[in-house]
């Protein structure tokens, strides 16, 4: 068999590190591959190497071969010729990809010109035909920001794929994208890919999501190959213990079946909440009023653990901080413990705190972790003395596994894992009743996931602590929670017992949802 | 891990350095006696007994030029000061409020920044009387929308992020907010501005000594000195020379000192 491309013992230091350690990997024309690895296993300095885009700095040696040529050996010019036109590139961000300033098509016939001789109007006419391959047919004369991000992402794929290259490298696609669309986007890479006889490298640190499309996976760890081998039986029978270990992170188990709650004395009651927004609008112009939140309801009761989930767009986060009294309402009212909750009463406050997605973005880059820890206890009457909060918090980073070592550390040094311990700790400070956690898995690592959601359910156990989460991880949602919302277009669609909603969902927008959520179980069922 | 500091921020921190040290230095010590005039011995050219000369009246240049930098960076000083101190406060205010109040302040600000600058310092100074607290009056006047619209700029993106949303669900208010997590994060591009703001006061100290509404005589200024040795080019060329490096030298300090600091204290900095 003839390998589209070969690497031959790849490695790279990058600042005298070694982070690479001899890479052997081989792509068939027509073949997805999926790479697969944690942050930091080399995954997208892989994809790098192979493009000539890594930093000056950076040595690289063996051999990276796309139908036999050697791209290492080749000089910068020679290369600059093969990026594009033989290696087409999709990174994460589409906005960053593409010029703001110019139409979808443009860019398109931008690229082809780059690289064929072709006037203006053929370009611009293979550019309108490289967009209707990738289902823009008709949107080439918008501007990105006139694009959702599933179809800026279907652009940076028109460009990458319109000159046909033989080899095409997708580092995490689609993670910057809503459920939806990436499964619509993946489907589309692996359907060009097939079409064109090109080889796809699909890089992910979302082992379900590359399941779904790779026909052969391939596991990185710390820079070296652990295992590889066709999807299938790669997922059923790993040969590796690493992979294994992944494997398992990935699939979280369902939670056991709970009696359902008594709803008659909700901890959180939220009524006919409506959010609107003014938009546009001027000195003569009547602005559009958009309604986020459109006359939501929903409860949870003392102990118990409810799902909030939904698409990107359908007022997830502007619910909750409606329910946390971070954002005006125009009607509907938030009772918590049976009171009304605007904001300013201070003793129901304490009682609901909050997990943020980004441990990177929530925690103040410029104090130390226990006073970030300690900075909830602002709202304990008396306010405990600073020497009080110290050890308070030095107390909870104990329980959160970080230890009191650590606790004049900034931010910056912790990893992602341990930044969204030091938030867990500041929501639990005050041991609220009701903790609100916005995709407080998402952004970490599924080794890391796994801790993470298991720290919170031992500590919410031990304090009788009710949980709301709020994701679009489907794994996430069947194995921390009893209840679950539906939210779509600021409206709660469905609700019920978990395993119900999953079994039976009653609405198409709720089934479009589950059907679009990469998952495991389904894969290898 | 440190940044590394660059050309412009190590070259503009010595410049600024050493006219701050020599002005200092003037309070307390001076070649040659600021009030000793030596009428025979004036508009004499650069010697070992006066470095850089004598003026009109046989004083000493270098002398003079010490203590008017001690002068000029006074009150550019004290002027940057008065802008900041009400400036970023109102800025911070209006980010942390939106709505309405940060509207007024800021069509107010426009307000402010819709005259010549120079031309009001003129009217200030004017109705106040000339003299150093006139000038750093209206220089500081003109100071404070300046570092309000920094700081506002440079908050109002630090109120959607998560760690200030924390910070309201700890209960705790803008100000407090403003105070704790706003204000150091802002602290970086303040200086940055607060640089750049010494080097336009200092400028316009000059001016405004120059055309006589700054400090009086006999308190010398660079301004001042420049303007005596207008009707004299022709005989001490010399004497215009030098309070004319000095200035371009000074405001040039503060700009490398302030485009420094940006590089320096830029997260985004490319590692080259």
């Amino acid at each position: 068999m003839s390998a589209r491309l070969q690497l031959q013992d790849l490695r790279v230091t990058l600042a005298g590190q070694p982070r690479l350690h001899g890479l052997d990997l081989s792509l068939a024309p027509g073949e997805v591959l999926g790479l697969v690895g944690e942050s930091g296993s080399g995954k997208s300095l892989t994809a790098l190497a192979i493009a000539g885009l890594l930093p000056s700095q950076a040595t690289t040696t063996g051999r990276v071969l796309l139908d036999g040529d050697d791209l290492l050996a080749l000089p910068e010019a020679a290369m600059d010729a093969r990026r594009g036109a033989a290696i087409g590139l999709v990174f994460q961000e589409p906005m960053q990809a593409l010029n703001p300033l110019m139409t979808v098509s443009a860019q398109v016939a931008e690229a082809l010109r780059l690289h064929r001789p072709l006037s203006r109007r053929e370009a611009t006419h293979e550019a309108e035909a490289a967009l209707a391959r990738v289902g823009l047919a008709g949107l080439g004369g918008r501007h990105p920001h006139e694009l959702s991000g599933g179809q800026r992402q279907r652009g940076v794929i028109a460009i990458a794929m319109a000159l046909r290259p033989r080899l095409l490298i997708a580092d995490e696609p689609t993670t910057a994208l809503d459920v939806a669309a990436q499964a619509q986007v993946l489907a589309l890479l692996r359907e060009l890919v097939r079409e064109q006889g090109s080889a796809l490298l699909l890089i992910s640190h979302d082992l379900p999501l590359v399941a779904g499309v790779a026909d052969r996976i391939a596991v990185l760890q710390h820079g070296r190959l652990v295992e590889q081998g066709p999807a299938r039986a790669l997922l059923q029978s790993p040969q590796q213990p690493e992979t294994a270990a992944l494997i398992a992170d990935s699939a979280l188990p369902a939670r056991p079946r709970v009696p359902a709650p008594d709803l008659s004395a909700p901890l959180l009651a939220a009524t006919g909440l409506v959010r609107e927004v003014r938009q546009g609008g001027g000195l003569l112009a009547r602005p559009r009023v958009k309604r986020l939140l459109d006359g939501v309801s929903l409860q949870v009761s003392p102990g118990e653990r409810v799902g909030l989930v939904g698409a990107s767009g359908s007022g997830k986060s502007t619910l909750l901080r409606a329910l946390l009294a971070l954002e005006k309402l125009q009607a509907g009212e938030v009772r918590l413990q049976g009171q009304r909750f605007t904001g300013a009463e201070r003793g129901l406050r304490r009682q609901m705190q909050i997990v943020f997605q980004d441990p990177a973005a929530s925690l103040d880059p410029r104090w130390r972790a226990w006073e970030l820890v300690a900075e909830p206890l602002a709202l304990r009457d008396p306010v405990p003395d600073r020497a009080l909060q110290r050890r308070l918090a030095c107390d909870w980073l104990d329980r959160v596994g970080l230890g009191a070592a650590v606790a004049d550390r900034f931010p910056h040094q912790f990893s992602g894992g341990q930044r969204q311990r030091l938030a867990i700790a500041r929501a639990l400070i005050l041991e609220p009743a009701l903790l609100v956690l916005d995709e407080a898995a998402s952004a970490l690592d599924v080794s890391v996931r796994g801790q993470v959601l298991a720290l919170i359910d031992t500590l919410c156990r031990e304090h009788g602590t009710a949980l709301l989460f709020v994701t679009h991880d489907l794994g996430v949602v069947r194995a921390a929670t009893d209840r679950l919302y539906v939210l779509d277009a600021g409206r709660i669609i469905e609700s019920g017992p978990t395993a119900e909603v999953f079994a039976q969902p009653q609405q198409p927008a709720t089934r479009a949802l589950l059907a679009a959520m990469p998952d495991l179980a389904t894969l290898l069922a | 891990m440190p940044p590394r500091m660059n050309g412009r921020l190590i070259t503009g921190a010595l410049l600024a350095g050493a006219f701050a040290t020599l002005a200092l230095l003037s309070l307390v010590w001076t070649p040659a006696p600021l009030t000793q005039l030596d009428i025979a011995a004036r508009l004499q050219a650069p010697s070992a007994s006066h470095w850089l000369g004598t003026d009109h009246l046989g004083r000493d240049v270098l002398s003079l030029l010490m203590r008017g930098a001690a002068t000029s960076l006074g009150v550019a000083s004290l002027a940057v000061a008065l802008g900041a101190l009400i400036g970023v406060p109102l800025g911070l205010w209006a980010a942390a409020r939106a709505g309405w109040l940060d509207e007024l302040l800021m069509r107010g600000n426009d307000i402010v920044f819709a005259f010549p600058p120079l031309l009001l310092a003129v009217l200030l100074t004017t109705a106040l009387g000339p003299g150093a607290v006139s000038a750093i009056l209206a220089v500081g006047v003109f100071n404070i929308p300046v570092f309000a619209r920094v700081a506002r700029g440079l908050a109002l993106p630090l109120w959607q992020r998560e760690f200030v949303l924390a910070a309201r669900v700890a209960g705790k208010g803008q100000g407090r907010i403003s105070r704790e997590h706003v204000l150091p994060n802002v602290a970086g591009g303040l200086v940055v501005q607060l640089s750049l703001q010494l080097s336009l006061a200092l400028l316009a100290e000059t001016g405004l000594s120059y055309i006589g509404l700054g400090t009086q005589p006999p308190q010398p200024s660079w301004g001042r000195m420049l303007a005596d040795a207008q009707t004299l080019t022709a005989l001490a060329p010399t004497l215009a020379l030098f309070p004319g490096l000095a200035v371009a030298l000074a405001v040039l300090a503060f700009h490398l000192l302030a485009d420094g600091l940006r590089e320096w204290l830029d997260p985004h900095r490319e590692a080259r």
